[in-house]
């Protein structure tokens, strides 16, 4: 999934504002953990503790570095501290109702420690695991013996693969898949009336599996791709002191006679992407994996009380929000709310209630979330948004549906390839 | 006396005769950083005052010569004067002040701090925080019982109304409404707590002695997306026979039987409807509308919207002063 703009704060003046923030934050690290074992509010001398929800956070920690810039690199706690802010949340919510909830994390260096690890918390009785592992490794885990009766909640992937024809029915997906995030940016191109696209692919599987999700979409909302290029250029030598006139000097001859409305572009290692703006022969804005990004999550949004999750979110882990924390924090509080609204916190109860009709989450989109039962995936709204602003939110009024018309993102019930035996 | 000033002398008591044409409406601009004054008889803006950051929640003081401002970017409250039309004073809040509710004796401030978790119980006359109560997730809606002995608050994340003893300052009971809870109503006799729920699309109908909902109203309106349906400000009429609810990107009031629970009418007002409030004599509803940056005048006897008037941008809480 694309990585970008996760701002550590260190590089932005606002650093020094959160210097504060931060200290607090690494105070509020260790807090979850112990907090999960503190008994809820106002306990009565001889009460029982309340009962807990177990939630497993499952990851395979890989060191990531995007190659084009120094800027924005991953924070090495992506994810975790969604998931240690929902828990939060989940704990403040869970005492006013006794119900105490655990987190317990398990972080791994490698595909056999990950699941080793599932294997051992099922057998201490874990059903509900919200995971941030590739897609290879979620279906490993998804089909060993034992994840018959949990439920992987899969807090970072956007593989349409995995909600297609790789489905399990223990997977349920947080993030909108590439096919959303397409079609979230196709109409919005649809309704700006940018209907000629430049697409740009970049050499990686990821890429080609973006570039796929464009041409889909493309031809759903009726778009016209006038050219399908090939990103192969390598500038080399990019912080020589001339290397941005090698680079200028390729995207002009790259886009040169080409008639388009707007160049989309499939770079979701950051390798070239930024690179391609203002740059072109033709004054043409960009947008796709750089540029104007469809996104669940982005660092400008402030809407639908939004603001307050990005100040919580900066306080506890002194560092902005990204996609993936955004994932782990919506399925762990997809659980809350499960164990909150169905009044069970066994695993297999919250698990149920996800995939019940009445099962709603509230995630700052101003609508209620809810999964797909043809796929497993969270129907929510998808942002469109550059570094620094909230340019749309998709679905765009006008494209309408019967029941939902978050459901005009991404497969609908008709069109969806997965059929799980 | 010239005739002129005679003549002036008299339409000025002919004016003041006439109740509605005393009001002024007040409107907190969450955008603009100011409260708009509007004649509530011409619909004139009659001022445009300047205040702290992020004015949301207002409230009248008791006597009707203040309004609490809650201005929630400079955490803290300011104290309008009307007769001056100048801010007098500034109380503490708590860190992002939301929305209050005034007690029934005008001495205590019970304010939502959203981000914070907690409602801050302030004495208006030392300009003291007495203490803050722990509550849930987002703390927004404040309503106080009639008899000013119980406090609902509810919290937007927690989706929660929480009854808090104002005596002991002890959360009683919790009770799980809609997701994303907001405007907390109670009725007149203090026998029921109307509560809004903005992303859940519902208004549930607690009863206050047991502390459970005992009525859902869901709303459903031709050609409106159902996540378009966001409902916010509750207003019931003075007998308790019809209850108004905003209804956000709807752009409309919902009207409600409040024996039936049924839904009426739906009035068309401007985009993106979000808080009400009653003239004196009950004829006519305001509501704000945050995104068309106006204010809809409500007839309430014919259910008609007979008129828009523009205000500052993002037109959040409205309240008559007479």
């Amino acid at each position: 999934m694309p990585n970008r703009r996760h701002g550590l704060i260190g590089v932005y003046p606002i650093g020094v504002i959160l210097s504060g923030l931060l200290l607090a934050g690494q105070a509020a690290h260790a807090a979850p953990p112990a907090a999960a074992k503190t008994p809820a509010a106002t306990p009565k001398p001889d009460a029982k503790p309340d009962p807990v929800a177990n939630i497993a956070y499952l990851a395979l920690v890989q060191k990531r570095v995007l190659p084009q810039s120094f800027l924005d690199q991953p924070p090495e706690d992506d994810g975790v501290q969604g998931a240690r802010l929902g828990l939060a949340d989940n704990i403040t919510t869970g005492r006013f109702i006794h119900q105490a909830y655990h987190l317990e994390e398990a972080l791994e260096p490698d595909a056999d420690a990950v699941v080793a690890a599932f294997r051992k918390l099922v057998a201490q009785g874990y059903r509900a695991f919200v995971t941030d592992v590739p897609a290879d490794l979620l279906l490993r885990l998804a089909d060993l013996a034992e994840a018959k009766d949990a439920t992987l909640l899969d807090a970072t992937s956007t593989d349409d693969a995995l909600r297609g024809e790789q489905c399990r029915r223990n997977v349920l997906h947080l993030l909108p898949s590439r096919a959303m995030l397409a079609d979230a940016l196709m109409q919005y191109l649809t309704i700006k009336n940018w209907r000629d696209i430049l697409l740009v692919a970049g050499p990686n599987p990821e890429d080609t599996l973006y570039a796929d999700a464009l041409r889909k979409s493309a031809r759903k909302f009726r778009l016209k791709i006038v050219a399908d290029k090939p990103w192969t250029y390598d500038p080399g030598a990019r912080r020589t002191d001339t290397g941005h006139y090698a680079i200028g000097a390729e995207v002009a001859r790259f886009t040169q006679g080409i008639k388009y409305d707007v160049l989309v572009v499939a770079d979701e290692g950051d390798n070239f992407g930024d690179e391609l703006g203002y740059r072109a022969t033709d004054p043409r804005p960009v947008a796709g994996t750089q540029g104007l990004m469809p996104a669940a999550w982005a660092r400008p949004f402030e809407q639908w009380g939004a603001t307050q999750l990005q100040a919580r979110f900066l306080k506890q882990a002194g560092r902005w929000m990204t996609e993936r924390d955004y994932g782990a924090w919506m399925a762990v509080r997809a659980l809350g709310e499960a164990a909150t609204r169905g009044g069970s916190v066994e695993g297999a109860a919250m698990t149920a209630y996800l995939r019940k009709p009445e099962f709603e989450l509230a995630a700052f989109k101003g609508a209620r979330l809810s999964f797909r039962a043809w796929d497993g995936q969270l129907r929510q709204p998808v942002l469109l948004a550059d570094a620094r602003s909230l340019v749309s939110v998709s679905p765009q009024p006008g494209f309408l549906h019967e029941t939902s018309e978050l459901d005009t993102l991404g497969p609908d019930q008709p069109e969806t390839t997965c059929h799980p035996k | 006396m010239s005739s002129k000033v005679k003549c002036l002398a008299v339409l000025a008591a002919l004016l003041t005769t006439t109740p509605a044409l005393a009001e002024r409406l007040l409107v907190s601009n969450e955008k603009d950083n100011t409260i708009t004054v509007v004649d509530a008889g011409t619909l004139a803006v009659v001022k445009t005052v300047k205040v702290g950051a992020r004015p949301r929640g207002i409230a009248l003081s008791k006597d009707g010569k203040s309004l609490y401002i809650c201005t929630s970017d400079a955490d803290h409250i300011e104290v309008l004067d009307l007769a001056s039309l100048t801010v007098s004073r500034t109380l503490p809040s708590g860190p992002d002040p939301e929305l209050f509710t005034l007690s029934p004796d005008g001495k205590t401030l019970y304010v939502s701090n959203e981000n914070d978790n907690m409602v801050s119980v302030l004495d208006i006359a030392t300009g003291r925080i007495v203490t803050e109560i722990p509550v849930g997730v987002e703390p927004e809606g404040m309503g106080i019982s009639p008899d000013g002995k119980i406090l609902v608050n509810t919290s937007e994340t927690t989706s929660m109304a929480h009854f808090i003893d104002t005596q002991t300052h002890e959360v009683l009971a919790n009770v799980l409404v809609g997701s994303r809870p907001r405007v907390a109503q109670w009725t007149k006799d203090g026998s029921l707590v109307w509560v809004s729920a903005e992303v859940g699309g519902t208004v549930s109908i607690i009863d206050a002695t047991q502390r459970k909902v005992i009525q859902t109203i869901h709303f459903e309106i031709p050609g409106v997306p159902k996540e378009s349906i966001q409902p916010v400000g509750i207003q019931l009429t003075a007998d308790g026979t019809t209850a108004f609810v905003a209804l956000g990107p709807a752009n409309r009031v919902a009207v409600i039987d409040t024996h039936s629970y049924q839904v009426k009418k739906y009035l068309l007002v401007g985009q993106r409807v979000w808080n009400l409030a009653f003239s004196g004599d009950g004829k006519r509803l305001y509501t704000t509308n945050g995104v068309s940056n106006d204010l809809s005048v409500i007839d309430v006897d014919a259910l008609k919207v007979v008129k828009s008037v523009p205000v500052g941008r993002l037109p959040w809480g409205v309240v008559v002063a007479p």
